[in-house]
């Protein structure tokens, strides 16, 4: 095994240096053509990277497993009924949806605060979004508690008026005073505030406030009435979530005495399927970027791999002489296969760290482009573009190494 | 035992009617520390007889026997070894490597058979100071004189610590003077106890052997093949 890897001892590398070193011009050219490949590869994944993070940005604030459900005006007759009927959720519905899908795993519906209105403490007021929420909506939003607790059953069940502020609400009511356990005026009504949040969805997130959707329904004389309603599905894959979204909208559509098919008066959203449907695009793309990188890199092997073949004919009566004096086909095989690995992994990697500057550039430069949100490569990257390299060297060198292995030294050493 | 002994070998280039017969049923044997001389016109298999001695080319039909292993139909792995171990080449053009010193010239042999980069480079300055150029170690072969060329060469056959010296015109391509000082070094070395084959066809060098065997049309001309 030793005597296998000679060639990569010190004085094998020496000796390949030296090699190189007579046909500079000749090797950096070639070195120039992988490196041009690594660097695209690594540019174009890159991209990809940035992409994708655009996507998964898209979905950052929100469950990615997620159902939505709203309701509107009937716009066909159906059972006997006339259209143009107001179709409401009701708390029925929601306990309907509880009992009949176990599948479901956070469930909440949302009643919003309407009208004109300001909230305020003390001299400071603002408009903010008020929403009525049951405890689950906030494994529907993603939401971070950072102080104090979100809206739980208890808070449900007395009406109690309390509230959830963001952290946006917080830095104007409150600026640096402690929130907790303080009143703030919601129309003209006195909510205790028992917990602050953040939220990855943007500023118009933090600006909400959360109460007990049961206070909502009283202060408004509404009884029993959700605007909307959201759930997550668990673990569940696209075609579990899709069937469950339908036996849900079936469900509600018989409970409201709709067509399944109107989709004024019941619709439902998954959100499941959209993050799919997009991320069947960002595959493609994916895969795109790696052909062509792919297809770049291979003719940078293919001109290491002409340039060993030149290489190799002329230095035949090189080879000659080495086999005369004793070298084996295979350290010959070795000496040939180690220059075109040590070209392509030297000018590989020195594509692959120009490309990463060049992402982290870009990175760092285009921060507002849409939909490609920090172009970043990542280590397995990095690393697998290193193995390709390294692959790709070997087969490069593959072909020229044989030949010089065949090599007659008779013939060979009577060329002159 | 034989060095070398060479029963009923055969050898020929090609195929059908443009087939070359070039080795004729060759017998030959050569003794432990001889110093041999083989000659011919062109074309008489001469060179062709020293590349099968020289494992560099296989035959047709017959045995060669170097020493008591029989060569025949060698993989070209073990025929790189017995290279390595048993012989060293002189050739009429030199063969140096034109990038390397005369150090790294004389040095290769050693590299192929793994010995440490130290001890090479100081092995190969003293087989230089041998043949007489210890002063000239660091230059290029460029930088030498045909003669001077040729000792390095000398230096790179010996360095291995062959039994047997296989010499392709080494003076072919020497002046007279030059020729001669190089047969001087050749016959010092022969004292030592290798075994030479030089193949010559100029009678001076060939006066200078022990033993000349005469080719002919790829037969060794009768009475002289002992």
């Amino acid at each position: 095994m030793l005597r296998a890897f000679g060639w990569l001892s010190f004085s094998a590398l020496d000796e390949l240096i030296g090699t190189l070193r007579r046909k500079k011009l000749r090797t950096l050219l070639t070195g120039l053509s992988v490196a041009w490949g690594t660097l695209m590869l690594v540019v174009l994944l890159g991209f990809g990277k940035g992409l994708e993070n655009g996507i998964v940005y898209e979905f950052r604030d929100d469950a990615v497993n997620s159902i939505f459900a709203w309701t509107g005006l009937s716009s066909v007759p159906y059972a006997g009924r006339a259209p143009n009927r107001d179709i409401r959720f009701l708390n029925d519905d929601f306990a309907a949806l509880r009992r009949s899908f176990p599948e479901i795993e956070h469930l909440s519906g949302r009643y919003w605060m309407w009208g004109e209105f300001s909230v305020r403490r003390g001299d400071k007021h603002s408009a903010f979004d008020v929403i009525g929420v049951h405890p689950d909506q906030r494994f529907l939003e993603k939401t971070l508690m950072t102080a104090g607790r979100y809206v739980n059953q208890r808070d449900l069940d007395e009406r109690r008026k309390v509230a959830v502020i963001g952290s946006l609400v917080k830095a104007t009511l409150f600026k640096n005073e402690e929130p907790l356990g303080q009143n703030i005026e919601i129309r003209g009504l006195a909510y205790r505030v028992v917990g602050v949040f953040e939220d990855e969805g943007g500023e118009a997130e933090l600006r909400r406030i959360y109460v007990p959707i049961t206070t909502t329904q009283l202060v408004y004389n509404d009884p029993g009435r959700i605007h909307t309603l959201g759930m997550t599905i668990g673990g569940a894959d696209t075609r579990q979530s899709e069937a469950i979204e339908r036996a849900a909208h079936r469900l509600l559509a018989e409970r409201h005495q709709v067509s399944f098919d109107d989709a004024r008066a019941l619709r439902t959203q998954n959100n499941l399927t959209r993050f799919e449907r997009i991320s069947a695009v960002f595959r493609w793309v994916n895969g795109f970027v790696w052909f062509v990188g792919f297809g770049t890199l291979l003719s940078g092997m293919v001109s290491v791999s002409n340039i060993m073949l030149i290489s190799v004919a002329e230095r035949t009566r090189e080879i000659g002489i080495r086999k005369a004096l004793g070298a084996t086909p295979f350290r010959l095989v070795g000496m040939i296969l180690a220059e075109a690995l040590l070209i392509t992994a030297v000018a590989g990697y020195a594509g692959v760290v120009v490309g990463v500057g060049i992402v982290e550039l870009a990175a760092e430069k285009l921060t507002d482009l849409a939909y490609v949100r920090q172009p970043s490569v990542s280590v397995g990257i990095a690393l697998e573009a290193t193995g390709l390299i390294v692959l790709a060297g070997a087969l490069a060198g593959l072909f020229p190494a044989l030949r010089a292995a065949r090599v007659n030294p008779v013939v060979a050493m009577r060329e002159e | 035992m034989s060095q070398i002994r060479l029963r009923r070998l055969n050898k020929s280039y090609g195929s059908g009617a443009r087939e070359l017969h070039v080795l004729k049923d060759v017998e030959l044997t050569i003794e432990p520390g001889e110093l041999v001389a083989i000659m011919g016109s062109s074309g008489s298999g001469k060179s062709t007889l020293l590349n099968v001695l020289g494992l560099l080319d296989d035959y047709d039909s017959g045995e060669y026997w170097l020493g008591d292993k029989l060569m025949r139909a060698l993989p070209e792995r073990l025929a790189a070894r017995y290279r390595s171990e048993y012989i060293g080449f002189v050739f009429q053009s030199f063969n140096l490597l034109g990038f390397k010193t005369a150090q790294e010239n004389v040095a290769l042999p050693l590299y192929y058979r793994g010995v440490s980069r130290a001890k090479r480079n100081r092995l190969a300055l003293e087989y230089l100071e041998r043949v007489g150029l210890g002063a000239r170690a660091h230059h290029l072969p460029a930088e030498l004189s045909g003669g001077e060329r040729q000792r390095v060469a000398v230096a790179r056959a010996l360095i291995g610590q062959p039994s047997l010296l296989l010499a392709d015109e080494p003076t072919g391509a020497l002046d007279t003077t030059t020729s001669d000082e190089l047969m001087t070094l050749l016959e010092e070395i022969h004292r030592s106890g290798i075994t030479m084959v030089i193949v010559t066809h100029e009678p001076d060098i060939a006066a200078r052997t022990q033993r000349v065997i005469r080719f002919k049309d790829g037969r060794v001309l009768p009475g002289e093949a002992a």
